[in-house]
């Protein structure tokens, strides 16, 4: 008996010998290798993040545990997740409990947390989003999701201008998952309401010096 | 059939799909009974309208729109013709990244594996994320009979499910209810829902949070779509704005995605493209919330059992057809539903197929079939159309569809149409083929108006169409009625010499339906 595989790929064949078409040339005539200054990608990002009703907080690097700890406190976030690379100094002036996770940690324990702390791989600031790609610093996938609040920390010279710099930069083999906001859903009368099954706030704090 | 003496044997057309592909009466009878809801067409136009003015904000906001649908259409184009090799590699590579990847020829099959692969968990529930491969097949409706209860997990699915309902819109399948509708829907089948419960939809959707939560946490098998799958990489992804998507993706110890065979794209780079055009053109937003892109198994992250099913169903009879196959293409992005006034009158429901609107009415018949001879519901599918041209406006990898709506519309004729309108369907076609007649014709009569109703009389257009310029990008053609010009001495000449030529053009072949070539040596360019 001939296996699905085969019947399939034969049709395929079949199919185009029906009807043979020349090969197509892909024309690449949009734009890549878009370049904004640091001011203008910066001003960008955050009118598209804003836009999306996620919080942002632009701020030099040597700031990075102050205003982690502010936007913590100012959301009662008291217990609060973090993948096992975090860079440690950044909770340095967060007082609440911190829970490093580990992958044999069962989701379900992940919705206790008040809060999730990630980094990030790289950003687009023309569609505001955030590449996560599953690095220590960044963890487990479930982790960034499960936890009501997300407060990613992204690099200024991460963020790229445009959709095809921005994937350029992206390992396919990782694990990755863009993020564009909060959660939010058009399903109701095709109205943006935000925050559905993941993280209800979106907070990212922009390191413009690194 | 003398067209091909002397060349090979032509190989076999594949068999046509099944599952939820065919409705049990014809489109104008069920468009009639839906146009009859006032609340539906009230609901529906207030979507659409939303919808449309968002899209166009962020299309027109991007310098390089029309070259970025120039590409995405053709690396569509590309990866159809070279269909096999990519699907070898895709395979290839998700194996390589310890997945498991299954064929199935059909609806049944991949219901049957994917039936089989829940059992070897031991689970008795799935969490789904919103798959139109897996509406498709009624994949859902197998399950139960299997005892294995589906959750729909996307908040317009959700409502569909709970209410016993169907979807009537690829992206926003529960378009057709109000909030009003939906809280109600809410109070009467939510266990536990708080009876306070108002019509705001962030309340709304917070208690579809609270409802779905614990399944997220307890189910140990998820069952998603795709809306694309890389060659080069093996790398899946799903297109998503809640975070339902990330939940069954993420969560679960098993995950089993259902994918079309279409849905291959050649390069990873090829990304780059779709998920520009995809979110502008579906939500109209510039990005979507939430994408995920994984590759096979990762070790500690996600599911560590996975499994691709990639479902032919009918697609490889599309694909036989030179023209029809530019249905595959489809990224599913529902923007031709929202700007087309028969959709924005009748629904999703009366195209009783998984794919309602214009994209439904060229992809179901081909996926499925239009019997005409015995009064196959989808034989009136190509009829459901004014032929505007909106849909081919805002389709993001510029599918024809007009033109395609005209070639299954003749297609059909030929297999089961009366003199008048054959004759009809013949000058429309070789109109349609000739630039300078056919914007002959488009200028003295719209070419929503060159194509007869299928009894061959114009007046048999389905009802609601004089709206049609408020939903169009460009600007309407002049409003002659095409009844008008066909009884001008001028239009009789001009369909008559079309015709003519037409026959002219046939030459000596009588090519039969479904003969993929038939027309293309008309211009004698073959
Ligand atoms: S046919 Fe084009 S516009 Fe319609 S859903 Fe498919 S991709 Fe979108």
């Amino acid at each position: 008996m001939t296996s699905a595989r085969e019947t399939v790929l034969g049709r395929v064949r079949d199919a185009l010998a029906l009807a043979p078409t020349p090969a197509t040339a892909v024309p690449r005539a949009y734009r890549t290798g878009w370049a904004l200054p640091d001011p203008e990608r910066l001003a960008l990002f955050t009118d598209r993040l804003l836009d999306y009703r996620a919080e942002v907080h632009p701020c030099t690097a040597d700031r990075t545990a102050k205003v982690v700890a502010e936007v913590l406190r100012d959301h009662g976030a008291r217990r609060i997740g973090v993948p096992a690379g975090l860079d440690p100094r950044w909770l340095d002036a967060y007082d609440g409990e911190v829970c490093q996770d580990a992958a044999d940690i069962p989701a379900p324990r992940l919705d206790s947390l008040d809060a999730v702390v990630t980094a990030s791989a790289a950003g687009c600031a023309e569609t505001g989003t955030i590449f996560l790609d599953g690095s220590p610093d960044q963890g487990r996938r479930a982790l960034s999701l499960v936890p009501d609040l997300h407060l990613c920390v992204v690099d200024l010279s991460s963020v790229e201008a445009g959709v095809p710099e921005a994937v350029a930069r992206l390992v396919p083999e990782r694990p990755t998952t863009l993020i564009s906001g909060p959660s939010a859903t058009s399903d109701i009368e095709l109205e943006r309401v935000e925050g559905v099954h993941g993280p209800r706030t979106l907070v990212v704090v922009i390191r413009t010096d690194r | 059939m003398s067209t091909f003496l002397g060349m090979p044997a032509r190989p076999p057309r594949s068999p046509y799909g099944t599952g939820n592909l065919r409705g049990d009466e014809p489109f104008p009878r069920a468009a009639h009974q839906e146009l009859g809801n006032g609340q539906l067409r009230r609901n529906l136009h207030k979507a659409t309208t939303t919808i449309r003015a968002k899209r166009l904000n962020v299309t027109g906001e991007l310098p390089d729109w029309e070259a970025l649908r120039d590409a995405g259409s053709a690396i569509k184009t590309d990866a159809m013709n070279r269909l096999p090799e990519l699907l070898e590699q895709l395979e290839l590579k998700v194996t390589e990244h310890g997945g498991t990847v299954h064929w199935a020829r059909d609806a049944a099959e991949a219901n049957e594996i994917v039936a089989r692969l829940v059992r070897a968990t031991g689970s008795s529930e799935v969490i789904k994320v919103k798959s139109m491969a897996t509406q498709e097949i009624g994949l859902n409706e197998h399950l139960e009979s299997a005892g294995i209860t589906p959750y729909e997990t996307d908040l317009a699915e959700l409502i569909v499910q709970l209410a016993h309902d169907k979807p009537s819109h690829i992206l926003v399948p529960a378009i057709h209810r109000n909030r009003d509708e939906i809280r109600q829907i809410f109070l009467d089948r939510i266990p536990g829902v708080d009876p306070e419960l108002d019509n705001v939809p962030a309340h709304l959707a917070a208690a579809a949070r609270a409802y779905l939560r614990q399944k997220f946490m307890t189910t140990k098998v998820a069952v998603s779509g795709a809306n694309f799958g890389i060659a080069e990489t093996g790398t899946l992804s799903v297109v998503e704005s809640e975070g339902n998507g990330r939940m069954c993706l993420t969560l679960p110890d098993t995950l089993i995605t259902v994918m079309g065979i279409e849905k291959v794209l050649p390069r990873y780079q090829d990304l780059e493209v779709f998920l520009q055009l995809l979110p502008r053109s579906s939500t109209g937003e510039r990005m979507n919330p939430y994408t995920s892109l994984w590759t096979g198994v990762t070790p500690g992250d996600g599911p560590q059992d996975f499994h691709l099913v990639l479902l032919d169903n009918g697609r490889t009879a599309a694909l036989a057809d030179a023209i029809g196959r530019a249905a595959l293409n489809c990224i599913r992005c529902s923007a031709c539903l929202n700007v087309c006034p028969v959709y924005e009158r009748t629904g999703g429901h009366a195209y009783a197929s998984t794919y309602p609107g214009p994209i439904g009415a060229v992809l179901t018949p081909q996926l499925a079939g239009m019997h005409a001879a015995d009064d196959d519901p989808n034989s009136s599918l190509p009829y459901a159309s004014s032929l505007c041209g909106a849909c081919f406006d805002a389709c993001p990898v510029k599918i024809d569809i007009p033109s395609l709506l005209v070639e299954l519309r003749h297609q059909h004729t030929e297999q089961a149409g009366t003199t008048p309108e054959k004759l009809a369907m013949k000058a429309a076609a070789a109109v349609m083929k000739r630039p300078a007649l056919y914007t002959g014709a488009q200028k003295a009569a719209g070419l929503g108006r060159v194509v007869a109703g299928r009894d061959g009389t114009i007046s048999r257009l389905p009802p609601p169409f004089n709206g049609w310029s408020d939903s169009r990008d460009t600007a309407a053609p002049p409003r002659r009625t095409f009844r008008a010009w066909f009884a001008s001495d001028e239009g009789r000449a001009t369909l008559r010499a079309a015709a003519d030529e037409h026959d002219r053009g046939q030459g000596e072949s009588d090519q039969g339906p479904g003969e993929p070539d038939r027309n293309q040596g008309e211009d004698g360019t073959r």
